[in-house]
């Protein structure tokens, strides 16, 4: 079988597509760039970052993204509202019912048609994007500490995802991309004896909170990797647009899930974490780890409520129907809309343009929460060392997916 | 919100500078002139009656050919307040494509307008770096302009994919290595 090589290569190819801004001829002797990624384990996905180092004082990051780019917004344009939801999965795929979530949101507040929501939808969709918002936690708080050079948490920490992964596998089907928030509605409703197993499993994962804490937030390495590493004052961190943990890490209480109020949010009673600089200044990487550690036991507070409801007050019923308002035709009337939801990486925004003719949006845009806080690499791994640019670059939490688009 | 927004307008900088505004979308929409853009955007974040401080998303949009018009879409929250503020510029589609810069005011519209240069091929005046961010450098073309075209082949590679021919060709292939096997 002959298989025809399409691709030329050039030697220039790289340099041509993804320029380096630090010219090798225009450095000062003392000078060096090195190249982290796009294949590099601590970039945590396709990111090459260009450093330019002095010693080993990192004195400029130059990111270089788009190697995940898949053109998110342009397939949007040619697709119906309903059938974009598998392509919102796929931008954040660690917290892919959030993402969903949020879209839903938007296209429903197009409609028109929030106050229709049951509550009983409303309720499970809250249960499963808290347990997803834990499970994208997991992987951030999990991936940082092995970037620290402590492997054990996060083995507990896939470990315990797993059931997560598992419980939401049950309730759509899928593990990891689910297309199981719709329009209007949901899927299905929850199967049979869930609510059972997310009282089970809160109180399987409150001990296991409790030695996460104490073996990697209380370590001394770790204390010492992360503490007045990457401080980020809260003016800066307003001024760049960062949200979620990063923001509230830095000390201001910024939550959408309270702000706003979307959804059932309001009715539920949880806290808003923020960094105290425990270990060191307030809105550093320690700090940062922290708050995602404390929003999970807020998630898992949130997770109690709900299925408090959802075998009480909005009881399944034999006439429930989680389809019962989904629309057979999506055509909202024409005007622009900005939405947006928490994310567990900050606020995902969706902007929509609809003419009002088609089923079709004219425009529809992603603000990724990754996209905008990756934007401070630079302006926090200035001045420190090459080994504080990984602890910072972990601490962000990215997802390329979403960066990229 | 907006006549209060148009109120301090007027006695800060000049009147008229608001085209239109519209109340009731979500969120409240004013549209600007792009000369006057800088100005406003700077009064919405340091007026302390109105004290933008968080830029959330930059948006361009391409109307087509058939109304020569781009835009450019700001939203603005003002965190202290809690409300949200959206700000549009509309620009000729023939004529220059050219907006100032908001990255003095705020840092975080760096990233997010070259994006909207790299997808539209709107310029930003003053804007420190003015690259290409989601496509390759060398790329010919904005993608998410309504009437660009794919190209044929970006450094020898297929852009354009024709699943069916492709499918066929290696349907054909596989029908072939299956005869021969069969003959010998």
């Amino acid at each position: 079988m002959s298989t025809k090589i399409q691709y030329q290569f050039k030697k220039d190819n790289l340099t041509n597509s993804a320029p380096n801004k630090y010219k090798e001829g225009e450095l000062r002797s003392e000078e060096l760039v090195i190249n982290l990624g796009p294949q590099h384990p601590s970039t945590h996905g396709v990111l090459r970052l260009e450093v330019l180092l002095e010693g080993e004082i990192v004195k400029d990051v130059v990111p270089h993204i788009g190697y995940l780019h898949r053109c998110f917004e342009k397939h949007a344009e040619s697709l119906p509202y309903n059938q974009i939801i598998p392509y919102v999965d796929r931008l954040d795929y660690l917290a892919a019912i959030n993402s969903e979530h949020a879209y839903a949101m938007g296209v429903e507040k197009m409609l028109g048609i929030t106050d229709q929501i049951p509550k009983r939808v409303e309720y499970i969709r809250v249960l499963v994007a808290e347990l997803n918002r834990i499970a994208s936690h997991f992987v951030a708080i999990g991936t940082y500490g092995m970037d620290m050079g402590a492997l054990t948490p996060f083995f507990w920490l896939v470990r315990d995802r797993e059931h997560i992964l598992r419980m939401l596998e049950w309730v759509s089907g899928a593990r990891m991309l689910y297309n199981y928030i719709w329009v209007g509605g949901l899927f299905y409703d929850v199967p049979v004896g869930f609510e059972q197993r997310c009282t089970e499993f809160v109180a399987y994962l409150k001990p296991k909170l409790k030695e996460l804490d104490s073996v990697l937030l209380q370590n001394k390495i770790f204390v010492e990797r992360t503490a007045n590493v990457g401080v980020l004052p809260m003016d800066l961190a307003i001024n760049y647009g960062i949200t979620g943990p990063m923001l509230r890490a830095s000390g201001l209480r910024y939550d959408l899930r309270k702000i706003d109020g979307y959804s059932v949010y309001p009715e539920l009673d949880f806290d808003i974490p923020i960094g105290t600089g425990e270990k060191g200044q307030v809105g550093d990487c320690w700090d940062r780890n922290q708050v995602r550690v404390m929003e999970i036991h807020e998630s898992l507070k949130i997770i109690e409520q709900c299925v408090e409801k959802l075998t009480k007050e909005h009881k399944r019923t034999k006439e429930f129907d989680p389809q019962a308002i989904v629309p057979k035709k999506i055509r909202p009337k024409a005007g622009d809309f900005y939405v947006r939801a928490e994310n567990p990486k900050g606020e995902l925004g969706f902007f929509f343009r609809a003419d009002g003719k088609s089923d079709k949006p004219f425009r529809c845009k992603a603000r990724g929460p990754s996209f905008v806080n990756l934007s401070i690499i630079s302006e926090l791994a200035k001045g420190g060392m090459i080994a504080d640019l990984i602890a910072i670059l972990g601490s962000i939490d990215i997802v390329l997916g979403e960066v990229d688009r | 919100m907006l006549e209060e927004i148009q109120n301090i307008l007027k006695s800060s900088i000049d009147d008229n500078l608001i085209i239109e505004a519209d109340e009731s979308s979500s969120p409240p929409t004013i549209v600007v002139q792009k000369e006057n853009l800088l100005a406003i955007a700077s009064l919405l974040y340091k007026h302390e009656q109105l004290y933008f401080d968080m830029l959330s998303c930059i948006t361009g949009i391409d109307n087509g050919a058939e109304s020569e018009s781009m835009e450019v879409i700001y939203n603005f929250f003002s965190i202290p307040f809690e409300r949200s503020l959206m700000v549009k510029v509309i620009l000729e589609r023939e004529g220059k494509l050219e907006v100032p810069s908001l990255v003095e005011i705020w840092k975080t519209a760096d990233w997010q307008e070259r994006e909207v240069y790299d997808l539209f091929g709107i310029h930003f005046r003053n804007h420190p770096d003015m690259r290409r961010i989601l496509m390759p450098a060398d790329w010919e073309g904005h993608p998410l302009r309504k009437d660009y075209e794919d190209p044929e082949k970006y450094r020898g590679m297929n852009v354009i994919y024709d699943r069916d021919e492709k499918s066929q060709t290696f349907e054909n292939e596989v029908l072939n290595t299956k005869s021969q096997t069969t003959k010998s």
